[in-house]
């Protein structure tokens, strides 16, 4: 079914009762071209590309919960590109160029808004840091500026500069093009395009196995019985250990917990994304009016998705240094979820050391705003067995390799990254 | 919120703490190690099973690096591990 002005004005009149259901209930082939293990953002938007740009079909998605409801939904909508490390930006930015367009194309509001991403900083040396990043950036062929303190008051005229803060801002970099984009709508939009197309998405329906012989992948095992395909790839997010040692592979990741609040809602009040660095607190207003907050990793390794009370008092106490008016608000909702967070603090997508079976893990807190990208290149390579350059230097074996990409500096330590 | 069980003093706030991550199995350092070896130590560091032996140190307490066994799921200390 078509969306648009006019089958919303014929079901309204109808009393909005003929809009047909995005995800259907496929019965189960015994064989697939391809599965996907994870039914997220990243998962769902490899299955569209695949039909859509490589006609390829006959794909099984499999979601162990439900579509929407794992971290594409659990994240702070944000999307941005300023990245300092080539590999790290390029990817990025390719998805950035890919939001801007994907409403129209998945014929699905994802409410893309690019209403700026500002990121504070807070001594000169950071800034000065920044301008190299911008520099980076414009390079690449992305928009980024810096702005002193009175540019960056006139853009945020509701952020405290106040010299007696305790961490003074001192300018910020901006990206334009970065903003926020609704996440669920993102897995539904895809869900949506993709089973129009012909892809089976099973939702409750875990991957529990892989069938390797030989060095190669030969099918996969659900409770619903065996399949066989070609290829796999696993993107489960903050499952990524657990579900690969069913394919017997160790994974330099390890899980931990990230934090996520939303406040009540109220007037229009802040039209841009705004980053604390003193510490991490990022913080938008969505359309309906609510403050969506989030920071720093709960420091830990976890798998509870239970978050420590430590962690909310920090990214609040960051939040009101930034906009003193949050303290009048309160917490309406607030959630946690399991980020994948790799030795380097980056991604891991590309093949494994089993034939036929690729991984796309390691996203961490940064998984979101890469969803289209990773689809689209995820695709690519198994689409036509060619590596594209956009996702080869994140490749498995880049840590034995020394080839890391550490975009922070921060070593193998997930749990600062 | 971690009630950790610091051996010196007692259970305390996690806000006390800086943790330290998985306790790691070095290499010997006598030039028989390989690269192989290292980055295994280095990189590969998720637990076989939900309990995980973790290095935490006392900032406001003790002062002194501490080992703590940690349910990773149900984030419950069991029994001191190791040295």
């Amino acid at each position: 079914m078509h969306y648009s002005g006019l089958s919303l004005l014929r079901r309204a009149v109808c009393g909005s009762e003929d809009w047909a259901s995005i995800l259907t209930e496929p019965g189960m082939a015994r064989s697939y071209d391809i599965v996907v293990v994870g039914g997220g953002g990243h998962g769902l938007a490899t299955a569209y590309y695949l039909a859509s740009k490589h006609h390829v079909t006959n794909v099984a998605v499999f979601e162990a919960g439900w579509i929407g409801g794992g971290n594409t939904a659990r994240n702070t909508t944000i999307v941005r590109s300023d990245y300092l490390l080539n590999a790290s930006f390029g990817l990025k930015n390719h998805a950035l160029q890919l939001w801007a367009d994907l409403s129209q194309e998945l014929n699905f509001n994802l409410m893309y808004a690019p209403r700026g991403y500002i990121d504070l900083a807070h001594s000169d040396g950071e800034l000065e840091h920044f301008t190299l990043r911008a520099n980076a950036m414009r390079l690449g062929g992305a928009d980024a500026s810096i702005l002193g303190l009175p540019d960056l008051q006139n853009r945020v005229p509701q952020l405290s500069v106040g010299a007696d803060a305790r961490y003074p801002v001192c300018g910020a970099l901006v990206q334009e093009a970065g903003g926020v984009v609704r996440h669920d709508a993102v897995a539904w939009g895809f869900a949506r395009k993709a089973i129009e197309a012909g892809v089976h998405v099973f939702q409750n329906c875990p991957v529990t196995g892989f069938d390797i012989r030989e060095g190669r992948l030969r099918g996969v095992q659900t409770p619903r019985g065996n399949i066989t395909c070609d290829q796999a790839v696993i993107s489960v997010a903050g499952a990524s250990v657990d579900v690969a040692k069913l394919a017997s592979i160790d994974l330099p990741v390890m899980p931990i917990n990230v934090q996520a609040f939303v406040t009540e809602p109220v007037k229009p009040t802040l039209d841009a994304v705004v980053n604390y660095n003193a510490g991490l607190c990022y913080i938008s207003q969505t359309t309906k009016g609510e403050f969506v907050l989030g920071g720093a990793t709960d420091g830990y390794v976890s798998t509870a998705r239970r978050g420590s009370f430590a962690r909310i008092e920090d990214v609040l106490a960051r939040a009101t240094q930034m906009f003193p008016f949050l303290s009048r608000l309160r917490l309406m909702r607030h959630w946690s979820g399991t980020a994948d967070i790799a030795m380097d603090g980056n991604a891991i997508v590309g093949d494994t050391p089993i034939k036929g079976l690729k991984i796309n893990t390691g996203w961490g807190y940064a998984g979101f705003k890469a969803t289209p990208a990773v689809g689209h290149e995820m695709a690519a390579l198994l689409a036509t067995g060619r590596m594209p350059d956009l996702i080869a230097p994140f490749a498995l074996d880049r840590f034995e390799a020394g080839a890391l990409i550490d975009d922070a500096g921060i070593g193998p330590y997930p749990w600062l990254h | 919120m971690l009630l950790i069980p610091c051996p010196n003093c007692g259970p305390r706030d996690e806000t006390e703490f800086t943790y330290g991550g998985p306790v790691s199995q070095w290499p010997e350092m006598n030039g028989g190690s390989t690269t192989k070896d290292w980055h295994r130590a280095v990189h590969f560091k998720s637990s076989k099973s939900t309990l995980v032996s973790e290095l935490w140190y006392h900032d406001a307490g003790c002062e002194r690096w501490i080992v703590l066994c940690r349910d990773q799921n149900s984030h419950d200390f069991t029994a001191r591990a190791g040295p």
